[in-house]
């Protein structure tokens, strides 16, 4: 025990020095510097609308169930895409409740967007994502809702795939992750349409 | 797989394997006293300045006991400066949301699991923990729990090296220097970059947003880069947000994702070379690595199948097949960047997820589980995984002597009794932790309360937890509920074991080999290096993981596999 108190002294001293390094010096210099650097992204990529209102973060999912814009994934974060309680459903692949939702949604995908009965649906539209804050869809999900958002809007199919395009994210350098539509700018897009 | 995720795959390996040498040369630097590294005209006043107030000789070695009393030491008053804080948050600073304080339970849980280097999270972050609590209650031990298992690794890899002494380094020099010359500097940059992908790193008060049908979105700010760097590259794993690297602020890009995989496996793959290069048999530390990477591959490759073909029953309902299981995932990873991810961070001690490991399939939940339950030696913890990996050597070499009829010999050292009881000692304590409070949760009011699935995969919630908890992963099958007393209790004694009834008996094995002479290798010698070996260990920490948990994972995960093959 003895051996034990005699570093009791630089235990303590060396929390108290090494918390002021870790915990002080360096989230203080990585504040300054990415707040100088990369102000936006620090702050959280919010978009702001003319006004300077902040409508969202182009890295966060938001909930839209209108015919005229396009529709994301499922979210378990709070009571939809709470950007403050960030969640998956952690049901597993025997759940039946996961079971009984994601019938649910498939069944209300295909009325939303007039699909056959039998029609298979992309897997992102009925599940839920890890975060709960998903801001992309898959592009095959996105194109499924087109004839939709395009009826609503008056717009012809062409030139909401054009917008589709040019919202939606490629691999980072080329081969890096998966090609996703950002929901949250591409509604945005067609607002702007008007 | 498609052919970009072979793509991907192989661009990871091939980048690991060229950070492997330089990494490990730093290391050779930062873990000797009197080392050299570019950075000593910036850090080297600093570092003489924090010896001076700790009153410490940095000349002066210590023997294996007096560094584990420095260990132990310094952990207890760690653990007692996190719950602190964690009990006085709602008076403490930098607290712009008036969270209240933490309940006892969960601030010893949580001041445990970050000072152990687990990160298990009873809590969701944003909802939960103010900036101060974030920053310096936890990102404190990211930073100096990881140095820890680095210094230990070191006293170990000292302990084979040297013969005939009885020191094995000052434990105080290699967590100074571990922390100034390795992790800082790296997590700086880090960090920035993580910011140019968009991880945030502000103090503001939560932002309220007004969405574009309307309503208001509240969204959760905070200095999230800083304390997401050092959480992957000292595998710690404790995420900023309740859903971790999953979370758009956390891992924005898929390049963010990328380096943030590379960044768990950095330090522990580079320990590897260090520890070829102090024994003088570079092709050891290869041999080592080489195992560890087999296992890796192994696992990525079951788990990245098993989600790419999906879940058979939502198939029937109506998902394209083609899709595979994208519950829990996000699309900006897809598949096999979230499979890839789950297999390092459970390989690795790290814990954090990019994905919901509750909601893979049932054989795709396995590889990370059974990545845990191996004694997360493939790669591992830093300094944990390199450590544990060595116990299995030293079996390893003493099952070869078993087989040739000569007394085992590692590098030149003879491995008797004392060191294979101590070796088995630390996997037979990891075992008994995992299995034992699983039996006794699954059969206790309190443990099944906490259940989010019924059934095997509530079995597998549990199991999951206890191995995560006693090998410092922290990762979880996230849907329980272990937000309570027994829960945070139990876990945290999980942790305990798993961190410091490992360590203990491993720095009596260093002890116990820098003690002894080396011998020059005869004819009889079994060598430590080529590929007989590397499959000899591969084989061991296989027989010894398999015999230890298959029949627990029978009644989990196994069996789910066979019920979703139903429908």
């Amino acid at each position: 025990m003895k051996a034990l108190f005699s570093e009791l002294r630089p235990a303590i001293v060396g929390t108290l020095v090494l918390a002021g390094v870790t915990c002080g010096a360096y989230p203080l210099l990585v504040t300054g510097i990415a707040q100088t650097a990369f102000k936006n992204q620090a702050a959280g990529s919010l978009i702001t609308d003319k006004d300077g209102k902040v409508i969202g973060s182009g890295l966060l999912g938001q909930n839209f169930a209108a015919d005229h814009y396009f529709h994301p994934r499922p979210s378990a974060a709070g009571a939809g895409y709470d950007a403050a309680s960030s969640s998956g459903s952690n049901l597993g692949p025997t759940s039946q409740k996961l079971n009984d939702a994601i019938n649910e949604r498939i069944a209300a995908y295909r009325t939303k967007n007039g699909l056959a009965a039998d029609a298979t649906v992309p897997a992102d539209a009925v599940t839920a994502s890890g975060s709960g804050l998903d801001p992309h869809i898959s592009v095959k999900n996105a194109e499924l809702q087109t004839a939709r958002v395009a009826k609503a809007r008056s717009l012809s199919v062409e030139e909401v795939t054009e917008l589709i395009a040019s919202n939606t994210t490629k691999p980072d350098l080329g081969i890096l992750g998966e090609t996703g539509v950002n929901v949250l700018k591409l509604n945005l897009a067609l607002d702007a349409l008007k | 797989m498609h052919s970009t995720d072979w793509l991907q795959f192989a661009l990871f390996l091939g980048l690991l394997t060229l950070i492997t040498k330089p990494l490990g040369l730093y290391l050779m630097q930062v873990l000797d006293a009197n080392g050299r590294t570019w950075l000593d005209p910036i850090l080297k006043p600093f570092e003489k300045l924090t010896y001076k107030l700790l009153g410490v000789d940095p000349q002066r070695e210590q023997g294996w006991k007096p560094y584990t009393f420095a260990m132990l030491a310094f952990s207890l008053v760690g653990v007692v400066f996190t719950y602190t804080i964690l009990r006085l948050q709602d008076v403490l600073p930098w607290n712009p949301q008036g969270l209240p304080a933490l309940s006892h339970h969960l601030a010893f849980n949580t001041a445990v699991s970050f000072t152990t280097n687990t990160n298990w999270q009873s809590y969701g972050g944003e909802s939960t923990l103010s900036y101060f609590s974030q920053m310096v209650g936890l990102t404190f031990h990211n930073f100096v729990s990881a140095a820890t298992g680095i210094a230990i690794a070191a006293a170990l890899v000292r302990g084979i090296a040297r013969s005939s002494v009885k020191t094995l380094g000052n434990f105080w020099v290699d967590l100074t220097r571990t922390t100034y010359y390795l992790l800082l500097p790296l997590c700086a940059v880090f960090a920035i970059f993580l910011v140019s992908q968009g991880v945030i790193q502000n103090f503001d008060a939560y932002t309220k947003a007004a969405t574009l049908e309307g309503t208001e979105q509240v969204i959760a700010q905070g200095p999230m880069a800083s304390q997401v760097a050092i959480k992957m590259l000292g595998t710690n794993g404790g995420g900023f947000a309740n859903a971790n690297a999953a979370h758009p602020f956390e891992n924005p890009t898929p390049l963010s994702n990328f380096i943030q995989m590379l960044s768990i496996f950095a330090i522990g793959s580079g320990l590897t070379y260090y520890l070829g290069r102090m024994v003088k048999n570079q092709a050891h530390g290869w041999a080592v690595w080489a195992a560890m990477m087999m296992l890796f591959v192994g696992g990525v490759l079951v788990c990245a199948h098993f989600e790419a073909a999906g879940n058979p029953t939502h198939q029937q309902l109506g998902i394209a097949a083609a899709d595979g299981n994208m519950e829990g995932k996000e699309v900006r990873f897809g598949i096999f960047n979230s499979s890839l991810f789950a297999t390092i961070t459970t390989a690795a001690s790290c814990g954090a997820v990019n994905s919901m490991h509750d909601s893979f399939t049932a054989i795709g939940g396995l590889v990370p589980l059974f990545m845990i339950e191996l004694g997360e030696v493939v790669i591992g913890g830093v300094g944990a995984g390199l450590y544990g990996m060595l116990v299995f050597v030293i079996l390893a070499v003493f099952i070869a002597g078993l087989m040739v009829g000569r007394t085992p010999e590692y590098l030149g050292k003879k491995i008797q009794a004392k060191e294979v009881k101590l070796a088995m000692l630390t996997l037979l304590v990891l075992t008994a932790s995992i299995l034992g409070f699983t039996a006794w949760a699954s059969v206790s009011d309190w443990g099944l309360a906490g259940l989010n699935n019924s059934g095997p995969h509530g079995f597998s919630e549990m199991l999951y937890a206890y191995s995560s908890a006693t090998g410092n992963n922290g990762s979880a099958f996230a849907g329980l509920t272990a937000n309570t007393p027994m829960y945070n209790t139990t876990l945290a004694f999980a942790m305990l074991i798993g961190r410091f009834l490992m360590i203990v008996p491993i720095m009596a094995l260093a002890g116990s080999l820098a003690g002894k002479q080396a011998s020059p290798p005869s004819a009889g010698t079994f060598p430590v290096n080529g590929a007989t070996f590397t499959f000899l260990l591969i084989g061991t920490v296989l027989l010894i993981g398999a015999l230890n948990f298959l029949p627990a994972l029978a009644l989990g995960p196994i069996v789910e596999h066979f019920l979703t093959g139903q429908g």
